[in-house]
């Protein structure tokens, strides 16, 4: 039967796939993204593979080969990935494509994803899909446009697919149950002088990570002043919540650009959102409106902000704030 | 003194609520309020100021879309962008246009242009694939200055810092580049009048992707297009008790 043909040759297709999601640590610890590309490597179906590359692999490494459905851990350990650049990176994964022909390279649509991934695609000839918030099948990916807007879903006709994916659409995997072999990799020809990284100024908090903390208390225009920000941290340390910002905060120099929740930067989806004087407008919804409640706080009853909250407090957040923290 | 090509594009404005298209074929473009793409103005603007700090010698700007694609062209004119290129693609083409073919666009206009930096927007605010600066430079084999809020020229480098997720990274990159523009970069001139009435004058050259020996074939299949799931209408709650009592109600606290 045609229908049975087809089906064996869709689980013989299945049994040929084989993905490798490359792993975004900082040397350190494993950044949790990893571990949601890591779901979306094993919805793909077949053999999943993680390359962990960087001047210090092991605590990466070993956290990954705990994995349950992780076949092997690809170790790459080389001065050459200082700062881990694109330019460095692109050639040792191109190596590692060569060896191991996987159907499916993909990684968190993150800063590092997102600089990486388009550059390993073209050198492969292959269009990327980016951002993507789910799989249907190994060829057919959904993503947003339109800064949320729109729902395309799209089939690759390429045989090589490049994925980066939205990390909050995805669970994080639990990193048990596994024992991955690692095997390690040469970085042939991955030393170039292309890029050199130089410095880091990463935001010190002792707040939850923006993106995957589970409540999350935003700012906008309406503080008025970084100093009034301070109003904000003490309804998140209540909240054991992290601080986000909108575009006007940021440009206004209230707070890091880091912090800019929206289309162009981060892309939230927690439990509870908390959007304090933010109008609303479509870019900043985009970062957020997948929030499971969304709660507004606005003195302006017409702000597109309220649209989409599930409870909002028309009122004066100086007066409102403190006393939602005072009742905590 | 460098040579730099910029790339625009036109896209639905960015304060337009857009619609989906009822057969889910895309999004309704017809009679749509159209402009460059913000993160594009930020590019064309840096070359600009390179330009006038006398880092850069000529800016030429490229456009790749349908004949409405000239209008970005002459904005970028208007800001003091040299010259244009536009490399008409329209129809079911333009359709399935993607970050794989413009790279190759641009990169082989890097070439023939010998420019020695290419700088474009981070992202596109419609496709919102943020893959077209890092695809020129893998193309031409070039450098990447992703993300980039600050620009600094040497002799044969560049110093940038970069926007990434934990705070700021500051990156050198060997000339010749390509940069993806982001918002903090700068902030975009409006072009006056009389340089909108100068622009009037100053070439656009027309190219076909043929022309420049690139294939455009589609590399994706569009399944469809969707609004996304509408939220449940909220309530509007009279005061913090209230708000606390939903949140105990909710879980949350």
């Amino acid at each position: 039967m045609f229908s049975n043909y087809t089906r064996t040759l869709g689980t013989q297709l299945r049994r040929f796939q084989s993905t490798l999601v490359i792993a975004e640590h900082n040397n350190e610890v494993l950044s949790p993204i990893t571990q949601n590309a890591i779901t979306a490597a094993k919805k793909l179906g077949g053999e999943v593979s993680v390359l962990v590359a960087g001047t210090k692999c092991g605590p990466a490494s070993s956290a990954l080969s705990k994995a349950g459905g992780v076949s092997k851990v690809l170790v790459a350990e080389n001065e050459a990935f200082k700062g881990f650049t694109a330019e460095n990176l692109t050639p040792l994964i191109l190596n590692a494509q060569k060896q191991f022909k996987f159907t499916h390279i993909i990684a968190g649509a993150s800063a590092f994803g997102k600089a990486l991934l388009p550059r390993v695609a073209a050198k492969l000839d292959v269009s990327p899909v980016t951002d993507i918030i789910a799989i249907k099948s190994p060829d057919t990916f959904v993503r947003t446009i339109y800064a949320g807007n729109a729902i395309q879903t799209l089939q690759v006709t390429d045989p090589i697919k490049i994925l980066t994916i939205r990390g909050t659409n995805f669970e994080a995997d639990p990193l048990d149950g596994g024992s991955a072999a690692t095997e390690n990799i040469p970085a042939d020809g991955c030393a170039n002088d292309l890029t050199t990284f130089v410095s880091q100024e990463l935001s010190k908090s002792d707040r939850p990570e923006l993106t995957s903390a589970k409540v999350v208390v935003s700012g906008g225009r309406g503080l008025k002043s970084g100093d009034n920000f301070k109003l904000l941290y003490d309804l998140a340390d209540k909240l054991n919540a992290a601080v986000g910002a909108s575009r006007a905060a940021v440009d206004a120099g209230y707070v890091p650009n880091d912090m800019q929740v929206g289309q162009t930067g981060k892309i939230v989806a927690p439990d509870l959102y908390i959007a304090v004087g933010i109008s609303g407008a479509i870019q900043h919804l985009a970062g957020m409106k997948d929030s499971k409640t969304i709660v507004a706080i606005n003195k302006d009853p017409e702000a597109p902000i309220f649209q989409v909250a599930d409870y909002g407090l028309v009122a004066d957040l100086f007066k409102v704030v403190p006393e939602l923290t005072e009742k905590l | 003194m460098a040579r730099v090509l910029v790339g625009v594009k036109r896209v639905i404005d960015y304060a337009v609520k857009i619609r989906v298209k009822p057969d889910k074929t895309g999004v309704v473009t017809d009679g749509i309020k159209h402009s460059m793409n913000p993160f594009d103005e930020i590019a064309v603007e840096e070359a600009v100021r390179l330009k006038e700090k006398k880092v850069a010698s000529e800016i030429i700007a490229v456009s790749c879309g349908p004949a409405q694609s000239q209008e970005v062209l002459r904005t970028a004119l208007a800001m003091g962008v040299d010259k244009g290129i536009h490399v008409e693609i329209s129809g079911p083409e333009y359709e399935t246009l993607q970050p794989i073919h413009v790279s190759k666009i641009l990169a082989k206009i890097a070439q023939n242009e010998k420019a020695d930096l290419v700088i474009v927007g981070k992202q596109a605010i419609d496709d919102d694939c943020n893959q077209t600066a890092q695809m020129t430079a893998a193309v031409l084999d070039w450098p990447q200055a992703t993300f980039t809020s600050k620009l600094e020229k040497g002799d044969k480098d560049l110093t940038v810092t970069r926007e990434i997720d934990g705070g700021l990274e500051t990156i050198k990159c060997k000339i010749p580049a390509v940069i993806s523009a982001d918002l903090r970069l700068n902030e975009p001139r409006y072009a006056t009048l009389p340089n909108i009435m100068k622009a009037k004058k100053k070439p656009i050259q027309k190219l076909t992707p043929k022309d420049l020996g690139v294939d455009v074939s589609p590399r994706i299949k569009v399944i469809s297009v969707e609004d996304p799931p509408v939220r449940q209408a909220g309530a509007i709650l009279p005061d913090v008790d209230a708000l606390v009592g939903k949140l105990k109600e909710g879980g949350h606290i």
